[in-house]
């Protein structure tokens, strides 16, 4: 089931084109990687999600209904640009944010209240935010997102602007909140963030979507049959089964190549193969970065 | 429906428990009747005396000069030279010098004084020499002292303004004072409150809040929630107003009045003392000033003009609040209003140059067109009012006010949504008219 159906959408502005007959399906339960480089289209989709803009061809499907006003309580958005009212008492704000997404006052300040101790942070409640640090008014800002417990949680670079110990704690809160059966579609820059949490992942650039699916699956998926191998002892160029695709010395003497296997064998043979030869010290697969098959996507799509 | 409550109570509170609307609220009547007092103590209170010396050379003006409350004569005999001699070191302010053929050539009057002559006492003395120049050439010519005397009137007209409902005595200085200041209520009240519309869409532009609050509220409903809370603030600060003003100006004219009607009995009798020969005021009776204020004032159509000045408050700045709005979303900060304020803080400019000819002539043709039109009209009408203006007019007026102001919430609106979610761009008029047709 699909908590979110993007169907063929196209958004265009005066000068450009945001997105190009986009359509992406978003599984619920799972933490969803939105990745891209800067200007493809991504805050375009995600204001199309939140309903901040509409699509000019195309619809958005939310738990197989078409996007409408219904949903909004049941997303919660932490934009790239984060912004509160900078003379409002943290309080407040937080009040009057979750009213907005048609909680009760009473319910409100109960959740409020919980955040409050979970975070440790009792003491803000009659503080401006102005006079909280930048680190702090993520904090309130992270809460404002999540209160309302949303099904869709839309974080545009969420951990942007902490510190590592603050940004584990949001990791952590993410997976709790992924635990408890919420959605959450991450936009970010940083791979490694996406290595670390999403299992799904879509790939926008220059308004067309160029891949998505499982990132297991699209890890399978860009593999290029390598290995790598570092050794003792001589390896020739060309075999029947493999080629050597490069070599270098390491500084304790041992050789570190990266090998191609040809054909239909598998790992077992290259390594039998191998051990006749020359002494393995370590062995294995070159499995994909997200990095790597980031810059390998963005790379293919030509010019448009 | 509930959002937009949401976000207009927000507004409301946020704006309403700020230090300076406090402040405001208790000073705006503080420094009116501030106004009013000093002015009414001014007119109470005894100025100081001035002395002049009258070298009378013609021997007409014996007894014509009479001392007034803040004007003492005295006759001196000395020769001019002399008197001009002896001036700087006697106390009198200033000394006039009648020449002994002033029937022949009146312009030799002079008057000599250590600084300038106030232009009161220069006419006041000029009104003397004249009249009692005038009187002799009459009796010369024939006329006695008598035929003066019962020919002179005094007339003090009543306009009287004539309505189904009757005659009723009107005052046209009443209207004119509360045209005024209902056209400056406005004027300011348009300008204070469509700036805080427009600083509160900047504020939320800048701090980048207005992603996180659209994606809960439309944008429609928040540039509405905005306009009408701002717009409850002014009402509030009215409201308070006109209590806190009641209430202190009620207990400063107790104070005056009590104060007054002591003084003013003995002025009343030092008048009548002195102007007895020539008095002839109708049955004798000295009006009091307050009463008669307050007379005139209530024979204007009160609730009418409340309750206009609250629609008329309300159509003004809604129709440019809106516009100030859609300045506020169109930039990225407030020194960039600037570019865009012009066209918006003109017609108000305009409107309030404009008030000041109709309350001259409040039934002309730039009164008719400047108070139908929806962006002038908010200040003229209120202008006008007070006067009486035909039900029809006010009606016409009204109307084209109601689509005035959902006109410019529409092209507001139309900026606004594009505007807020467009950062760093400077924006040109061009731009703005591509986002009001943009789909």
């Amino acid at each position: 089931m699909n908590i979110i159906e993007v169907r063929n959408v196209t958004k265009e502005y005066s000068s450009h084109t945001a997105l190009d007959n986009v359509s992406i399906s978003i599984p619920k339960g799972c933490i969803f990687g939105l990745l891209g480089p800067n200007g493809a289209g991504k805050t375009s989709l995600i204001r199309i999600i939140n309903q901040i803009t509409g699509p000019d061809s195309g619809e958005v499907l939310f738990d197989g209904v078409p996007l409408n006003s219904n949903h909004i309580s049941r997303i919660g958005y932490l934009p790239e640009e984060r912004g509160l009212y900078k003379k409002m008492k943290v309080g407040e704000q937080l009040l009057y944010l979750a009213q907005l997404k048609g909680l009760s006052q009473k319910e409100a300040m109960e959740k409020l209240k919980s955040w409050f101790i979970k975070f440790d942070i009792k003491t803000w409640w009659d503080k401006t935010i102005g006079d909280l640090s930048k680190g702090m008014q993520q904090k309130v800002q992270f809460v404002s997102t999540v209160l309302h417990e949303p099904d869709l949680i839309i974080l545009d670079e969420p951990f942007s602007g902490f510190d590592p110990i603050n940004a584990n704690l949001i990791r952590d809160e993410i997976l709790e909140l992924k635990q408890k059966g919420s959605t959450i579609i991450f936009s970010t820059h940083r791979m490694e963030t996406v290595e670390e949490l999403c299992d799904h992942i879509a790939l926008i650039h220059k308004s067309h979507k160029v891949l998505d699916g499982a990132k297991r699956e699209i890890k399978e998926q860009f593999k290029t049959h390598t290995y790598f191998v570092e050794y003792k002892g001589h390896l020739d160029e060309l075999d029947p089964i493999y080629q050597i695709l490069d070599q270098k010395i390491l500084e304790d003497g041992y050789l570190r190549s990266n090998i191609h296997l040809d054909g239909e064998a598998n790992s077992n043979a290259l390594l039998l193969n191998l051990l006749s030869k020359v002494e393995i010290r370590a062995f294995g697969e070159n499995i994909p970065t997200m990095s790597d098959i980031f810059m390998k996507a963005v790379n293919e799509v030509p010019e448009a | 429906m509930r959002n937009i409550f949401l976000v207009i109570r927000r507004e409301y509170l946020v704006r309403v428990k700020k230090k300076s609307f406090l402040v405001m609220t208790v000073l705006g009547p503080l420094l009116f009747v501030a106004f009013y007092g000093t002015v009414f103590w001014a007119a109470v209170s005894s100025v100081d005396i001035k002395t002049v010396q009258v070298l009378d050379e013609s021997g007409l003006f014996r007894n014509k000069f009479k001392d007034s409350e803040t004007l003492k004569f005295e006759l001196t005999d000395k020769s001019i030279d002399s008197a001009k001699a002896a001036f700087p070191n006697s106390d009198a302010n200033a000394l006039v010098y009648i020449p002994a053929n002033v029937i022949k050539s009146p312009k030799s009057v002079r008057i000599y004084a250590a600084k300038n002559v106030s232009l009161e006492l220069k006419s006041e003395i000029e009104k003397v020499i004249e009249k009692e120049i005038e009187d002799i050439k009459l009796a010369e010519a024939g006329i006695t002292h008598k035929i003066l005397e019962d020919s002179r009137v005094n007339v003090n007209s009543e306009t009287i303004s004539l309505s189904e409902e009757g005659e009723k005595t009107s005052s046209s200085g009443a209207a004119t004072v509360i045209g005024g200041i209902c056209a400056f209520l406005i004027y300011m009240s348009v300008f204070i409150y469509g700036t805080q519309v427009m600083r509160g869409i900047t504020e939320e532009k800048t701090s980048r809040i207005v992603e996180v609050i659209i994606s809960s509220v439309k944008p429609f409903q928040l540039m509405l929630g905005k306009i009408i809370g701002v717009a409850l603030v002014g009402l509030t600060q009215f409201v308070l107003w006109i209590l806190l003003t009641t209430a202190l100006t009620s207990a400063t004219s107790a104070i005056i009045a009590s104060k007054m009607s002591k003084e003013s009995a003995q002025m009343a009798q030092e008048m009548k003392k002195a102007q007895m020969p020539n008095q002839n005021i109708p049955g004798g009776n000295v009006d009091n000033p307050v009463a008669e204020v307050l007379g005139a004032v209530s024979s204007l159509n009160i609730p009418l003009i409340i309750g206009c000045f609250l629609f008329y408050y309300l159509g003004g700045y809604l129709l440019y609040s809106a516009l100030f709005g859609a300045v506020g979303a169109a930039v990225d900060n407030d020194a960039d209003t600037q570019q865009f304020m012009l066209p918006i803080t003109l017609p108000i400019i305009f409107s309030f140059v404009f008030a000041q000819f109709v309350l001259r002539d409040p039934d002309g043709t730039l009164a008719f067109w400047t108070s139908i039109i929806p962006f002038t009209s908010p200040i003229i009408m209120m202008v006008r009012i007070p006067f009486g203006v035909p039900a029809w007019e006010i009606a016409l007026s009204m109307v084209l006010l109601i689509l005035g102001f959902m006109g410019t919430t529409w092209v507001a609106a139309r900026i606004y949504r594009v505007g807020i979610l467009m950062y760093g761009k400077k924006v040109s008029y061009k731009e703005l008219v591509k986002w009001i047709f943009y789909k």
